[in-house]
């Protein structure tokens, strides 16, 4: 059965390997000459003033989380979608009250203005 | 045999990235280490059979769990130096006590495996996703959406929780 899987294997092998190999050859044949231009961050484009380890807004974690919320969602509905058949009205009716739970949160989401970015 | 060699090869691996997660002082590289555990997770998923398990792995792990990761260790301010606590040796303790509670917990379940009959569950288990090996998405689907539908429909509730609470932490202004 885990013959199936060589392909993939040999895949992440060719993979790693080209970035290993790119690495190696790119440090070993590339000339090293520096200019101010070179060393500037952006070729075009706002200078950064501060350090990149700064705080960031928690809006960043809130978006994130109703990601991953509607992802683990998304995830239940893979197996029912595959058996849909076989579970006819009962299944339909369980994946309902499922995503009627889940509409309450995303109701609650929206009028908070967690949706929101301003 | 050759299954073996693979499976002791990933447990190091696994370990390894483990070990450097926690040993890392930069936090990002851990929680870029910690993708690189999810994955190699995700392999032993699919060296048991469990298929959708390893999509799922990757998908909501390595995909969306380490993102979240990620933004967490942004809000955290990682200029200030840490904090000492007052006691020194409290932290010596608490990992004592949690050490031994976990080596406790290790040397049962290694008793209770290495005497009891418990190994064949594993083993059928193996052998009932080997015999269809297209994958076992519709096996998952016929045991959650019927004998197990009481914890589907609580799965959703705990993600009501999770979405409430993480709005109410994140948005009290509002």
């Amino acid at each position: 059965m885990l013959e199936a899987y060589v392909p993939i294997l040999i895949f992440v092998f060719v993979a790693t390997g080209f970035a290993i190999f790119t690495l190696i050859m790119s440090g070993l044949l590339h000339p090293e000459r520096y200019n101010k231009v070179k060393l500037e961050p952006y070729e075009c484009g706002i200078e950064p003033e501060t350090d990149a380890r700064d705080r960031y807004s928690i809006r960043y974690y809130l978006v994130a989380m109703l990601f991953v919320i509607f992802d683990v969602e998304t995830v239940f509905m893979f197996p029912w979608a595959v058996i849909m058949d076989e579970l006819a009205l009962f299944g339909l009716i369980e994946m309902i009250v499922f995503l009627f739970i889940l509409v309450v949160g995303y109701v609650y989401a929206w009028r908070k203005g967690a949706l929101e970015w301003a | 045999m050759a299954e073996a060699i693979v499976f002791y090869g990933l447990a190091a691996l696994i370990l390894g990235f483990a070990v450097l997660v926690i040993s890392t002082r930069n936090t990002v590289h851990s929680a870029l280490y910690l993708v690189v555990n999810f994955l190699l997770v995700a392999m032993l998923y699919v060296m048991l059979g469990a298929e959708f398990l390893a999509a799922i792995q990757v998908l909501v792990y390595a995909g969306g769990i380490v993102v979240l990761y990620l933004f967490v260790v942004m809000l955290v301010n990682l200029k200030r130096p840490p904090e000492t606590h007052q006691d020194p040796r409290r932290q010596t303790r608490l990992g004592l006590a949690l050490a031994s509670a976990l080596l406790a917990e290790l040397a049962a379940i290694i008793v209770y495996s290495a005497t009891g009959e418990s190994a064949p569950a594993a083993t059928a288990a193996a052998a009932a996703g080997a015999d269809i090996a297209g994958g076992n998405v519709e096996q998952i689907g016929m045991l959650l959406y019927t004998n197990y539908l009481i914890p589907f429909e609580v799965a959703s509730m705990l993600l009501l929780v999770a979405m409430i609470g993480a709005i109410v932490l994140a948005k009290r202004e509002l």
